[in-house]
């Protein structure tokens, strides 16, 4: 039985896994072992048939009181798109106001994931009102 | 000048401070007042736009800004007060705090103080690197601000020194934005970040990790023409016959972080060597009555849910001690890491409550116990199948179980 070892980026516990491939016709994978939970060996055989990636970056804002609005993709996209969903990232911009949580780019280079704002970005000059926050 | 007496000042707005103070908010003090010097709330995580955050506080996976938002919002929403772009100058062992902002010196008298300021980052000077001073060396952290929050690109052809957490995330970081980063070099003969990183970061792009390697010499006259690199021997001395030179225009160091603790030791606050953080008991009291530390400027964390989980802490424990005072202790019970473990905090504790002790170990290993011996005898016990010196440890001892015992040992097995 070949086996094949593997870190888990699911959660900063990093475990180190060791999973089965077992070879047909198509790939597959058996056990999977060394995880502490139970998320591991999911992610494993996900990751040995088509690894799925966030990624997260930003883009610029027009006429905002921050020149960029972080952003990230709000589910996992195969990791040989990273590159070319990161070039619809660059090409885009947008106006101030933003919100967390805004959908900014549906669907970039036709996957299901949609890049959204993880914060916000206010209009230039327009103070944070009601906060009980002072300058 | 202006003056003010205020119940509870906390000195930083990042997730620790914004925790604290929501914490003692919570917790029935009426009257706190956070001093941030950005002109935002949200510290370090406002730079921090790679997801990771919050898998232990919220059972999902946030961006830096998301989880500082979540924040932020409940601190909004209890109309706690926050004063932004101000800077505390000085603090005295009377809790008397000189604070500058836009409307000029204000000093202020607080009834107890949190200290969350925070850490920064070790820099070229800390390491003696050797060669020239040319522009394009950065540390990884300022390179991140630049690019994640300025809009500016630091360079186009990347060397990383350092495996830290936030050197590895730059190294993807700067991949995803074009930049070809060559490798990333440690002097250590294991990585000093988290192990998905290296997966996640490095490996996902392909980027070489090199360890037991380190710059020996930066070359270029105004900006960064190339680094000498070279394997170390045992001592950390470099081997000649293995050096070779990588050209490349940036250098991010990604060597260390350290506790900016320049008021806490202003005001005279004992602190502890091994962690260069303030000496503190399982209240998060430091040894000055009324000064509480917590967060990055007690000791450096890995992972910020645990910053927030012991800021909460020192907020809700500085809120009592206005309400009630010092409480009666009959005695002190000291903690002292032995065999392999590098720093325990808290350093005291009073035994009469169940506490929880962080720590970090000295070397990597597998399939060790932590243990607290108290009086040679086993009070508390964890199996790690792995340990990691880029890992905090966190174990939980019961109050019940010390049976009188004036030191506990930390420990492996």
């Amino acid at each position: 039985m070949k086996t094949r070892k593997l870190i888990c980026i699911v959660c900063p516990n990093g475990c180190e896994l060791t999973a089965e491939i077992i070879t047909g016709e198509t790939l597959a994978v058996g056990e999977v072992t060394g995880s502490l939970c139970d998320k591991g060996p999911v992610w494993a055989k996900q990751e040995i048939v088509s690894p799925m990636r966030t990624i997260a970056s930003s883009i610029l804002v027009k006429g905002g009181d921050y020149p960029l609005v972080s952003v990230r993709t709000d589910s996992a996209i195969p990791r040989e798109m990273i590159q070319t969903v990161m070039a619809v990232i660059k090409d885009k911009s947008i106006s101030a106001p933003v919100e967390i949580g805004d959908v900014l780019i549906p669907n970039p280079a036709g996957t299901s994931c949609n890049i959204i704002a993880t914060r916000h970005v206010n209009v230039a000059g327009i103070r944070d009102q009601g906060s009980g926050i002072r300058n | 000048m202006d003056r003010m007496k205020r119940d509870l000042v906390v000195i930083g707005g990042g997730p620790a401070g914004i925790s604290a103070a929501i914490a003692a908010k919570k917790a029935g003090c009426p009257d706190v007042l956070l001093i941030e010097r950005d002109k935002m709330l949200g510290g370090i995580l406002n730079q921090c736009i790679h997801d990771g955050f919050g898998l232990h506080r919220f059972g999902e996976t946030l961006t830096g800004p998301e989880y500082a938002q979540r924040h932020i919002d409940e601190f909004k929403r209890l109309s706690i007060e926050a004063m932004l772009s101000t800077i505390v100058l000085s603090m005295g062992p009377d809790r008397k705090l000189a604070v500058s902002s836009k409307k000029g010196f204000t000093e202020i008298t607080a009834g107890a103080i949190i200290l969350a300021m925070g850490c920064r980052e070790r820099t070229a000077g800390a390491i003696s690197l050797p060669g020239t001073r040319p522009a394009g060396i950065y540390t990884a952290g300022a390179a991140q601000n630049m690019i994640n929050l300025q809009n500016i690109m630091v360079g186009e052809r990347a060397v990383i020194l350092g495996s830290g957490d936030i050197g590895m995330i730059m190294a993807r970081r700067m991949t995803l934005e074009g930049a070809k980063v060559e490798a990333v070099f440690e002097l250590l003969p294991y990585p000093s970040g988290l192990q998905r990183n290296i997966q996640q970061c490095l490996n996902d792009f392909d980027i070489p990790l090199n360890l037991s390697t380190t710059v020996t010499e930066v070359h270029g006259k105004n900006r960064l023409t190339g680094v000498t690199v070279a394997q170390v021997d045992a001592h950390y001395q470099p081997i000649e016959s293995t050096k070779r030179h990588i050209p490349c225009d940036t250098l991010l160091l990604s060597i260390g972080l350290i506790p900016e603790n320049e008021l806490t030791r202003q005001a005279g606050v004992s602190m502890a060597p091994a962690t260069s953080g303030a000496l503190v008991d399982d209240t998060l009291m430091t040894a000055i009555e009324g000064i509480f530390s917590c967060g990055n400027v007690l000791h450096v964390h890995d992972l910020v849910d645990y910053v927030s989980e012991e800021a909460e802490q020192a907020g809700t424990n500085a809120a009592r001690y206005l309400r009630e005072g010092l409480p009666k202790v009959e005695k002190t019970v000291l903690i002292k890491p032995v065999d392999g473990v590098r720093y325990a905090m808290p350093q005291k504790v009073s035994g009469t409550s169940d506490f929880t002790i962080s720590l970090r170990v000295t070397n990597p290993g597998k399939n060790q116990y932590l243990s607290v011996r108290a009086n040679g005898r086993k009070i508390a016990r964890r199996k790690k199948i792995r340990l990691h010196p880029a890992e905090m440890e966190r174990i939980k001892v019961k109050a019940e179980k010390l049976d009188g015992a004036k030191t506990l040992e930390v420990g492996l097995e």
